[in-house]
């Protein structure tokens, strides 16, 4: 084989373009696609909310309360007289800026803390993973119901209610990532390159950084992508409950929280948002295995 | 000649569940600037633990070095802080692995892997450290060493991937280099490339170089000095052409007479060593090769044989060194 042919084959082997990856990805993971796209129109929702509707998510308006949908009110209108369809495209904002916040802190700090644990082992080790053993014990949301409660005497404003179920959700998150990434890191502790970085000299941090953590990156992508959901399904969890984001920050939760008094005689107060919740938890979902999937070869067969 | 490396009655022990595992006991040699010693022994016998002790990497727990000194260009690496000890690995003492095909990281370049040793201990900039990544490739003999700093280490074949182990070890100009078992991975025709390619630059770069193999082919060719091991200590020592010609223990007696040799008759059967190694868990007051020994006597089992000279530079641990010999054996 001549010289030109290899490195011909090394460009092709090497670059796939990003058209024929995302086809690939299409024809093997058509639920993760249809995932993919939810979670697109969602993006696309929170960022182009503005643009869609002309009303605002948080200006009462008393001459248009319980209004069924119509042409001016295509989901109707809730008991404050706003348009719901307003609420629901704000909503994702709130539902997307939660989501992917406690997503990727928690994910990167579990990164952080896990391979840290894996690396120095022994003592350090033991002692970390009680700690995350005892978070671990108690289920996400009683975890999170915990801090809220804890913190909320603190919340000085409605707007700033969303940063405290942020701190509440990001935080039982971590152990679940930690644990992960922990025993994929325990692996790559026991490569030979790990024990090369160590005698030539780097430190610790450097090596947990630049040698380790970037080793480990499939599982914590994977946890990312499945971590959105989940965070979104609990900040609604929290907010119908009371003790999420506070009135009138558009929510999903919230907005199904007030409309339980009127679900008999006004539904589509309840049901819009209901329906955007299920649709973007799902497509998150979807999304997430299709990227497990695609990412660990290891549980392809399952 | 001032000393380069001096190690003095080194001790490593693993406390394990099992016992406490003597896996150096008690080990002295030294090594001078510019010279290449070799460690030999079979599996087990802490030649690699002894190497590791030296960078201070043993596991710890449960491994810890419970005595000895080691004396490197004047510092007493065992006395050292952590950072100091950071310092000397890598830019002092360079080490080069078993494993080409995992000892380099899978997610960095080849670049990468070059740069970074030598900003960690050098304070040079980016376009400096790349300048002098492409000037070890070359100096390695990798051809095309533009393309293959760009190269990721799955793209390179294992030898190259040692070349370029011997590169980083080589990056910051050590005054010594550990080779663990280089040539182990690889197949036998690029074994011999490398072994040149090692011998050649640490002649050129006068670089002292400590290497640890079971294959005494290995040995003959490229080391000035040998250190035979068994068991965790060093039961003979000589150069190169005495431990070939005039072995004085029967442990490398043996050695030599289970490796095929040109000169042997046709047909002729090799003779393996007999036996297993010790548990080095339960070494008792004897000598420890004893029980595979067609030399053992009574004295043997009484007391471990202290080293003692046979000739100038060349010594030996056995109670019977005088009957042992190459030509009696053979008769």
């Amino acid at each position: 084989m001549s010289d030109v042919t290899t490195e011909q084959l090394e460009e092709i082997r090497d670059r796939p373009g990003l058209l024929s990856q995302i086809a690939t990805f299409a024809r093997k993971q058509p639920l993760g696609t249809g995932g993919a796209v939810v979670v697109i129109l969602y993006v696309l929702m929170a960022i182009f909310a503005p643009y869609l509707t002309a009303f605002d998510p948080t200006a009462n308006s008393y001459d248009s309360q319980f209004v069924a949908p119509n042409a001016q009110f295509p989901m109707g209108t809730d008991e404050w007289g706003r348009d719901i369809l307003t609420r629901v495209l704000y909503g994702s904002r709130t539902a997307l800026f939660v989501g992917f916040t406690c997503a990727i802190v928690g994910s990167t700090v579990g990164l952080v803390l896990g391979v840290g644990s894996a690396y120095f082992g022994g003592i350090v080790d033991l002692i970390f993973q009680r700690i995350m053993d005892v978070f671990m014990a108690f289920p996400l949301i009683i975890m999170a119901l915990a801090i809220v409660s804890i913190t909320q005497s603190l919340q000085v404003s409605p707007e700033s209610s969303v940063y405290f179920v942020i701190i509440a959700i990001t935080l039982p998150l971590i152990p679940n990532c930690a644990r992960v990434v922990r025993s994929s890191a325990l692996a790559i502790r026991e490569i030979p390159y790990v024990d090369a970085a160590r005698a030539n000299g780097f430190s610790d941090t450097r090596i947990i950084l630049r040698h380790m953590v970037p080793n480990v990156m499939a599982p914590y992508l994977i946890m990312i992508t499945a971590f959105v959901g989940q965070a979104i399904l609990l900040e609604a969890s929290l907010s119908f409950l009371g003790l999420g984001v506070q009135d009138p920050v558009p929510a999903w939760g919230l907005m199904l929280r007030n409309a339980q008094e009127f679900i008999r005689t006004e539904p589509w107060i309840a049901i819009w948002p209901g329906v955007a919740i299920t649709l973007g938890v799902f497509g998150f979902n979807l999304f997430g295995d299709a990227v497990r999937d695609a990412l660990d070869p290891k549980l392809r067969s399952q | 000649m001032t000393k380069l490396l001096e190690i003095n009655n080194l001790k490593t022990q693993f406390f394990t569940s099992a016992g406490v595992v003597q896996a150096v006991d008690g080990i002295t040699y030294d090594v001078a600037p510019g010279e290449t010693v070799a460690v030999v022994g079979e599996s087990g016998c802490g030649k690699s633990v002894s190497a590791m002790s030296i960078l201070r990497l043993i596991p710890d727990p449960p491994g810890k070095i419970v005595d000895g000194s080691i004396m490197f260009d004047g510092k007493d690496l065992l006395s050292l802080s952590d950072a100091e000890m950071r310092e000397i690995r890598g830019r002092d003492i360079g080490m080069i692995f078993q494993e080409p095909m995992t000892s380099l990281n899978p997610v960095l370049t080849v670049e990468r892997q070059l740069t970074e040793t030598l900003e960690e201990h050098l304070d040079v900039t980016r376009e400096a450290a790349r300048a002098r990544a492409l000037e070890l490739l070359n100096l390695v003999g990798i051809s095309e060493p533009e393309r293959r700093l760009k190269q990721y280490p799955h793209h390179l074949s294992g030898g190259m991937r040692q070349r370029v182990m011997i590169a980083m070890a080589l990056a910051c100009e050590p005054k010594l280099i550990i080779a663990d078992e280089p040539t182990t991975a690889l197949d036998v025709t690029i074994q011999a490339q490398i072994l040149e390619l090692m011998k050649d630059l640490t002649r050129k770069l006068g670089v002292a170089m400590i290497i640890i193999t079971h294959n005494l082919g290995v040995v003959a060719r490229y080391a000035d000095r040998v250190n035979v091991m068994y068991a965790g200590r060093i039961i003979e020592s000589g150069s190169a052409e005495q431990i070939y010609h005039d072995p004085k223990h029967p442990y490398t007696l043996a050695l030599l007479q289970s490796v095929p040799r040109f000169d042997h008759t046709r047909g002729e059967k090799l003779k393996p060593v007999i036996g297993q190694p010790p548990d080095l868990t339960k070494l008792d007051d004897g000598c420890s090769f004893r029980p595979r020994c067609a030399f053992a006597t009574e004295q043997c089992a009484q007391a471990k044989p202290p080293l003692e000279a046979v000739q100038e530079g060349h010594i030996s641990a056995c109670w019977e060194k005088s009957n042992v010999g190459l030509e009696e054996s053979a008769a």
